[in-house]
């Protein structure tokens, strides 16, 4: 009997352990998927930080520049470079036939001879000398330099010719092939060209429509959550609106882009692709993230503040907006900003709308077409070429960045601003 | 303009709260602090200027182009015509126009330049000459010393009332814009096709020639939505097995089990999960899950696509765990102490009390946790739209590509749409359904979780 129950009492611990051992195994595979996911975004982000430069020299030659004496500045920017680009990348072989003379060319990026062209606009006086110029190398021998591209890939598998390759090994042996930190990767618009895309006309796009929605739900969303929290009559009306806040709340992304679609785009004939749209979408969606926070924080505000200010005179308006409006404000902004963060990641609703179209130039105001830089997420992982791989990594680790910024501040107002009663 | 009436608005502020003062001066008593006097006047500007803004906004383009098409009217064009020349007209205007330029609307654009600067200045002085009015008639008001603060808090009251509309005008937008375009696809494809039709294949609607009558018959085989059902449910159900296990059993442990140490780490830590985009989500299951999960199957002699559902739902579980997670926690750390004491108190151990106790007790609230996770995967769109299929295969193989709601209506609805096409009609039926799923979902969700904290509090 004694032995009997010992064996049921360990049988009972042994579950009991066994319990423990899922729940911790548990949370080890919740952390465990969040510490692959960022060291596999890392790992295949950070080469994009670097860009591949090709040091080539390049004769400036009046002749074929179709230059004559003395050039002004004008004559400079109207030249012809395409000539002395494509000769000079010829004359890295002096033995290439013509189709190797255009695989040479294809070694650099598509718009080499601007590089050129902007080297001699910075010294007009190197007209008819000769000096190294770096230029951008093409995606394929960036990744090459990278240790990204399989070099041991059948030839016609590759988009990197045997050629190119033997070449690209002499420039890299006389120390002609240079990495060195990637700006244009945050100077430069979207591209085609894997080695000339950059983040900047999506970056902008998304700071409009941040601001867009900032400048609509804030105002929005605290004046209804002061409403509802201290004038709103306790009935069947402020009932179904709270409803519908909380379920807005839960509504998919995607129908808010269609919201946007069906509504902004069609019956107010809004401008398509641009972060004014973008912003007005996502900021009906933070609306009631924005509502839900200011609304907790006014909550938490004591009724003794409210009871103190209507004893000595002040109307119930006063009383909200001079005490208890401001004492709720740090709980109301931390709140904002994290449906701020929210909406930044937001990509369907904003591929509804069109944000998707492929832009080229860096928009000026909310109202030029844009992307955004998640939708840029997309577009360029929708790609197939191998270069976009890391700049897609690149641009969710500044994306990732933005959002663990404002999340700290929400943190940080939050901890210091908040008062604590009691 | 706009600036002006600001700065009229200021002005007219600081002429009230002026007036106060000498009011003040005369030794007689004020109804209110003087800057209300000044907030009146202010608004007395404000809703006129504002009132007569909109009604300009709204009217003005109507009979402009009512003006320029009047002398088009007796020359028998079709109403789809004279709208085209109106659009030629406003680009020509503003030297946007491409195409071949006839006199006619280079006459017209001119006309459209005059009637705008027309309407600019009347507006001008229409808006002006009524605010002066109406500010005249308040300062009025203000002198003979009335009340100022009731009517300023009566309309701010007003504003915060609009504000808190809001999120009603909202839902509304939500349906009005589904509503109408499901209707006239619902009008084209008969609504039993579309429920219990098993074959989806939206591309056939492109290849009609646009100048050709309607033929629904043809449709009858193109939107059946059963498979991008199926496929959603399917995706989602994937989800929930990754998701509820591990996403459950951290909220116990978290709740139950952990050191306050642990508990202050882990719980941010799973939390940063949620707050991930999801546009990132979908391209890690698309670099690394699905091709990691293919290179699996091969080893093991099975055909795993590259885009399986497996890859996607799984990947999406992940996404999920942090809402169950920290849900189920609240649920569970809101259950009275007094349970676990008795529990403890008839020899129960921590995971009997759990499981035979807490769990029980905290049913409903874990309930509505999942059926939120399940409302939130089901509406998941980037994910599956980068890593799982595009095409809608009705299978229950979760190593084959499927597609969902959100997915299809991405695929169809990216690029340039024709509105009045029974494709795009077709994304905004797939767009209702998944509200009214998700709506049914969040409601019985939040009624349960509701309930259930009304019990404990």
């Amino acid at each position: 009997m004694n032995k009997n129950k010992e064996q049921l009492l360990n049988k009972r611990y042994k579950a009991e352990k066994r319990f423990r051992l899922y729940g911790q195994s548990a949370i080890f595979m919740a952390l465990l998927f969040l510490t692959i996911f960022i060291f596999k975004i890392f790992s295949t982000g950070y080469s994009a930080f670097q860009k591949t430069w090709l040091i080539v020299p390049v004769t400036f030659d009046a002749e074929l520049m179709m230059l004559e004496q003395n050039p002004s500045k004008e004559d400079l920017k109207d030249a012809d470079y395409y000539d002395i680009a494509l000769k000079s990348m010829a004359d890295l072989d002096p033995n290439a036939n013509e189709d190797q003379e255009n695989e040479l060319k294809r070694m650099v990026s598509y718009f080499f001879e601007r590089e050129i062209k902007r080297e001699l606009l910075n010294d007009p006086s190197l007209i008819g000398k000769t000096k190294d110029v770096y230029l951008t190398a093409s995606d394929d021998l960036d990744q090459v330099f990278k240790g990204n591209y399989p070099r041991d890939l059948p030839e016609d598998q590759r988009r990197v010719t045997d050629y190119q390759l033997k070449i690209f090994d002499q420039l890299v042996e006389l120390g002609k092939v240079e990495s060195k930190f990637n700006l244009s990767f945050f100077t430069y618009p979207d591209s085609r060209e894997a080695e000339l895309a950059g983040i900047a006309s999506s970056f902008m796009g998304s700071i409009f429509s941040i601001l867009v929605c900032l400048m609509i739900a804030f105002p929005v969303a605290v004046l209804a959550a002061i409403y509802l929290e201290e004038f709103a009559p306790k009935n069947r009306f402020t009932d179904f609106i709270e409803v519908n806040i909380n379920n807005l709340a839960a509504v998919p992304s995607i129908v808010f882009g269609l919201l946007g679609l069906g509504i902004l785009l069609a019956v107010f004939q809004l401008p398509r692709s641009t972060p004014l749209v973008g912003g007005i979408t996502l900021s009906l969606m933070t609306l009631p993230t924005i509502i839900i926070a200011c609304r907790a924080s006014l909550k938490a505000v004591p009724p003794s503040i409210r009871e103190a200010a209507l004893a000595m005179g002040a109307s119930k308006m006063q009383t909200t907006m001079h005490h208890t409006v401001p004492l709720s404000m740090p709980g109301t902004l931390s709140g904002t900003i994290i449906g701020l963060a929210q909406a930044l990641g937001e990509t369907a609703p904003l591929i509804l709308i069109g944000m998707v179209a492929f832009v080229n130039t860096i928009p000026g105001s909310p109202l030029d077409p844009a992307a955004s830089l998640p939708v840029q997420i997309y577009i360029w992982a929708e790609s197939a070429e191998r270069g976009f791989v890391e700049k897609v990594s690149a641009c969710i680790m500044v994306l990732l960045g933005f959002l663990i910024i404002m999340n700290l501040f929400a943190q940080i107002i939050r901890h210091k601003f908040e008062k604590k009663w009691s | 303009m706009f600036t002006f009436i600001v700065l009229l608005g200021f002005t007219s502020y600081y002429f009230g709260r002026r007036k106060a003062y000498t009011i003040q001066s005369t030794n007689k008593r004020l109804t209110a602090l003087p800057q209300f006097y000044g907030y009146y006047l202010a608004i007395w500007c404000a809703i006129p200027a504002f009132i007569i803004f909109s009604l300009w906004a709204i009217f003005e383009p109507t009979i402009v182009k009512l003006l320029i098409l009047s002398d088009y009217s007796n020359q028998g064009y079709l109403d789809d015509e004279l709208n085209l020349i109106y659009e030629k007209t406003k680009a020509l205007s503003r030297g946007q126009f491409t195409g071949e330029i006839t006199p006619f609307i280079e006459a017209s654009a001119e006309k459209y330049l005059s009637l705008r600067s027309i309407a600019q200045s009347s507006k001008a002085v229409i808006v002006l000459s009524i605010i002066i009015a109406s500010v005249a008639y308040a300062y009025k008001k203000i002198s003979s010393n009335s009340r100022t603060r009731e009517p300023v808090e009566k309309f701010l009251k007003a504003v915060l009332f609009t504000a808190s509309l809001a999120a009603i005008l909202t839902t509304v937008g939500i349906v009005f814009s589904l509503i109408f375009q499901t209707i006239d696809f619902f009008k084209v494809i008969p609504l039993f096709d579309f429920v219990f039709g098993t074959h989806w294949y939206p591309a056939k609607a492109f290849v009609r020639d646009s100048s050709e009558a309607l033929d629904p018959t043809m449709y009858s085989d193109t939107f059946g939505a059963v498979p991008i059902f199926a496929g959603t449910f399917f995706i989602a159900f994937i989800a929930m097995c990754v998701a509820i296990p591990i996403g459950l059993m951290s909220g116990i442990y978290l709740a139950e089990y952990a050191s306050v140490k642990v508990r202050q780490y882990a719980k941010p830590l799973i939390e940063i999960l949620a707050g991930i985009p999801t546009v990132v989500y979908g391209f890690f299951a698309a670099l690394t899950v699905g091709p990691f999960l293919k290179e699996i199957g091969n080893s093991m002699g099975l055909d795993v696509s590259a885009e399986s559902a497996l890859a996607a739902g799984g990947v999406m579980g992940i996404m999920i765990i942090p809402f169950i997670s920290s849900l189920s926690d609240d649920v569970i750390t809101s259950v009275p102490q007094s349970l676990r004491d008795g529990s403890y108190a008839m020899g129960a151990t921590k995971s009997e009390t759990i499981k035979k106790v807490i769990f029980p007790a905290a049913l409903p609230g874990i309930v509505g946790s999942i059926l939120l996770g399940v409302s939130r995967a089901i509406g998941e769109t980037m994910i599956v739209v980068m890593a799982s299929g595009l095409a809608a295969n009705l299978t229950l193989n979760p190593l084959e590509s499927t597609s969902t709601i959100t997915a299809q209506i991405v695929v169809i609805l990216i690029g340039d749409q024709a509105f009045g096409d029974p494709k795009t009609q077709a994304a905004f039926a797939l767009g209702m359904s998944l509200f009214l799923v998700t709506l049914c979902l969040n409601i019985v969700a939040l009624r349960v979780v509701k309930k259930y904290r009304e019990k404990y509090e």
